[in-house]
């Protein structure tokens, strides 16, 4: 089964590889988003990834803000997964810049009309007070394995900075900065995964955007699909598997996970139902499109079939299992993609004109959008990179430890 | 019949006519002229001709070849020659480019009863800014009504409105895009970094990416043409790989290039049945305004308030 996995996973590498090379040398000449759906699955799989990371982080401020003292166990699992799926994130919406190498200008324009110049801003200052708070948070293990003469050993005292005093003042001071950074970072994290729903909400060009529930929707979704993600982890990769404590805490990361899926839907259906009985057929399109478009699949079956429905029948009736919730929150954390896709496709796959598709005819100027074959393979390398990041942080760092009271 | 002075439908007697034809085959001859002179002098020229705009009063044109008349200060037209309205046009455009850049409004007026659909605004345009496939400027939009076979059309060309309320400038998280004091709306290439969001928030899709495709790719050899560089926003730009203006979002800038030398935008000129109007909105007395303070003049989208700068005779 492992074998398996890694075999898959070398394969999804070297042909994103591949993809990346291609991309950086031909452009996006090879990419299938055009004109008139400007954007495609790159910048799909961003929100997708962003929405992991917000999520998780805000589950780990449960811990560090609010006290809870159950959860404590995948502290810093919780911020690992942020770190890493931010990563990814930010990878994948590189790669749709036109000028990569321009990406820079977004800190020193100066655009404060832009929600885009925000949300970079802000997932700047987020990605910073992570790697912080993620390194004050293990440093303390860190210091402990540094004195071992092994491979390891030696990577444990470089992270340090030289920060080894295992002091209960040291340790205390580390405390401290988690907590302060965690709570600073919940109005962060609130703001950036806010400021990604404002950046398509405040197009007014775009009925299928412009709703005051994006933000807000942008924030549930994040917290079920993160909840999701780190149940999932915790499941298979927690700390102290096959024990009691481990299944409790599944369960209790299982509950959340479920609780915050049907928060979301909720969000999900009063957005849909508000704008499909919408009296202007402008209005109303996007939301066909998704219901009954080329890629009605996507919502009906990978979103609601397998994404939700599945999901809560297992989870109501099998929580209690590490190995269920498990598989229940993988599918509700993977089929999210297919939320994230028709975020963006829809609002964009309908003309603002009509007759535009017809006025002139190129493979760029249609409303019909489906990725190439480059677009999958970046996606990917993303997605691989991430997994071997995750795997490999488990490996070397003290991420998931057994003696969880010692946060 | 006599050719009335602001008539759309206005027509001329037969020698007035040939005198004015002979008068705007030599205007295009001087803006030829004008144009060789550009590519001769290179970005020094075009350069600041591009800053005067924003800043002061129009740089007198590069020299013409002796004996040309000059492009920009036209010696005066033979009596009647106005009532050739793409000259009438071509004055007024003249008249404005002496004024400072803030006191000029560009207004494109498109008379939907003349546009048979030929589309050639739409190739003149693709000709004169050499787009590559996928980016279309100013496409001629084909509504279909009733149905098959008792179908009649109706054809919309749709160049970029230049907004007075743009909404694509606030979205932009570098300040690449922005509204020039003539009224322009304007991308700097050198500053986008081609997020595309603008596009996204054009409510009229004028906005395109050019992703670097090329119509001769596949074949043999990139034709001349496809590298031959483009003059837009008076500079000179060259498409390869991986530089402006590939990866860039690009729109129609009402042919900046042509304007400040004193050319009329290619749609105009190109136009078959003379349907596309093109002056200052600031100046009463031109042919454009004249035309735009008519009643059964439309506007695309007006109650989104974006106050479009192309106004639709019915």
């Amino acid at each position: 089964m492992k074998r398996v996995f890694w075999v898959l996973w070398a394969a999804a590498f070297v042909a994103g590889l591949a993809g990346v090379v291609e991309r950086l040398v031909s452009g996006h000449e090879l990419a299938a988003y055009g004109s008139y759906v400007p954007w495609g699955l790159w910048v799909a799989v961003y929100i997708y990834f962003v929405g992991l990371s917000a999520g998780a982080f805000l589950l780990s401020t449960v811990i560090y803000v609010f006290g809870v003292k159950r959860l404590e166990p995948v502290g810093r699992l919780a911020l690992f997964t942020a770190l890493v799926t931010l990563l990814v994130a930010l990878f994948s919406i590189w790669f749709d810049l036109g000028h990569m190498s321009r990406f820079w200008r977004v800190y020193t324009s100066r655009a404060w009309t832009s929600m885009m110049a925000w949300m970079v801003w802000l997932y700047t200052a987020y990605f910073l007070l992570l790697l912080v708070e993620m390194w004050f948070a293990v440093r303390a293990d860190l210091a402990r394995r540094s004195g071992e003469p092994t491979f390891l050993g030696r990577l444990a005292r470089l992270l340090t900075l030289g920060q080894a005093d295992l002091s209960p003042a040291a340790m205390d001071r580390d405390r401290r900065m988690v907590r302060l950074l965690a709570t600073v970072g919940v109005p962060l994290a609130t703001a950036f995964h806010g400021g990604v729903g404002a950046l398509f909400g405040v197009i007014g060009a775009r009925l299928f955007w412009h709703a005051t529930i994006y933000p807000l929707l942008f924030l549930s979704s994040a917290l079920a699909s993160g909840s999701a993600l780190l149940t999932f982890l915790t499941a298979f990769w927690g700390p102290g598997r096959g024990t009691r404590e481990h299944r409790e805490l599944v369960t209790l990361l299982a509950t959340i996970s479920l609780g915050l899926l049907v928060l979301d839907l909720l969000f999900e259906f009063a957005e849909f139902s508000i704008s499909l009985y919408a009296t202007i057929p402008a209005a109303v399109q996007g939301f066909l499109l998704v219901l009954f478009g080329p890629y009605w699949w996507v919502f009906w079956l990978v979103h609601v079939a397998l994404g939700a429905l599945a999901p809560i029948v297992i989870l109501a009736v099998r929580r209690h299992h590490p190995t269920w919730a498990g598989v229940a929150t993988f599918l509700i954390a993977a089929t999210f993609i297919a939320v994230r896709l028709n975020i963006v496709i829809p609002g964009l796959a309908y003309p603002e004109i009509q007759g535009l598709e017809r006025a002139y005819i190129d493979h760029r100027l249609t409303f019909r959008y489906f990725p190439s074959l480059l677009e999958w393979q970046v996606t990917a390398f993303v997605t691989s990179l991430g997994i071997a990041l995750f795997a490999l942080g488990l490996r070397v760092l003290p991420i998931v430890t057994v003696h969880p009271r010692e946060a | 019949m006599n050719g009335q002075r602001g008539s759309a439908k206005g027509q001329e007697m037969p020698d007035r006519a040939r005198a004015s034809r002979r008068a705007f085959l030599k205007g295009l001859g001087a803006g030829a002229a004008t144009m060789i002179a550009l590519d001769l002098l290179e970005g020094a020229a075009a350069t600041p001709a591009r800053a005067g705009v924003a800043t002061a009063p129009p740089a007198p044109p590069p020299a013409a070849p002796p004996g040309a008349p000059s492009a920009a200060a036209p010696p005066p037209l033979p009596a009647g020659a106005t009532e050739n309205l793409l000259l009438r046009m071509q004055e007024d455009l003249q008249r404005a480019m002496r004024k400072p850049g803030h006191e000029r409004r560009w207004i494109m007026v498109i008379d939907l009863r003349k546009c048979v659909g030929c589309s050639a605004c739409t190739i003149g345009c693709i000709a004169e800014n050499r787009l590559p496939p996928g980016v279309v400027y100013r496409p001629v939009v084909d509504e279909e009504i009733g149905t098959y076979p008792h179908v009649t059309r109706r054809f919309v060309p749709r160049p970029c409105m230049q907004c007075e309320n743009p909404p694509v400038l606030p979205v932009c998280p570098v300040k690449a895009t922005y509204k020039r004091p003539d009224g322009i709306v304007e991308i700097n290439y050198d500053t986008c970094i081609g997020c595309r969001y603008c596009i996204t928030a054009c409510p009229y899709s004028a906005r395109y990416f050019d992703a670097g495709d090329f119509h001769t790719a596949g074949t043999p050899a990139i034709q001349a043409y496809e590298r031959a560089p483009n003059h837009e926003y008076g500079r000179h730009w060259v498409r390869r790989r991986n530089a402006s203006p590939i990866g860039n979002v690009r729109k129609c800038h009402f042919c900046i290039h042509r304007l400040d030398a004193g050319m009329l935008p290619a749609c105009v000129t190109t136009c078959i049945g003379q349907a596309t109007f093109f002056g200052d909105g600031n100046d009463p007395e031109s042919l454009a305004t004249e035309l735009a303070v008519r009643p059964n003049v439309v506007r695309l989208k007006e109650e989104m308030g974006t106050e479009p700068k192309v106004y639709y005779l019915l």
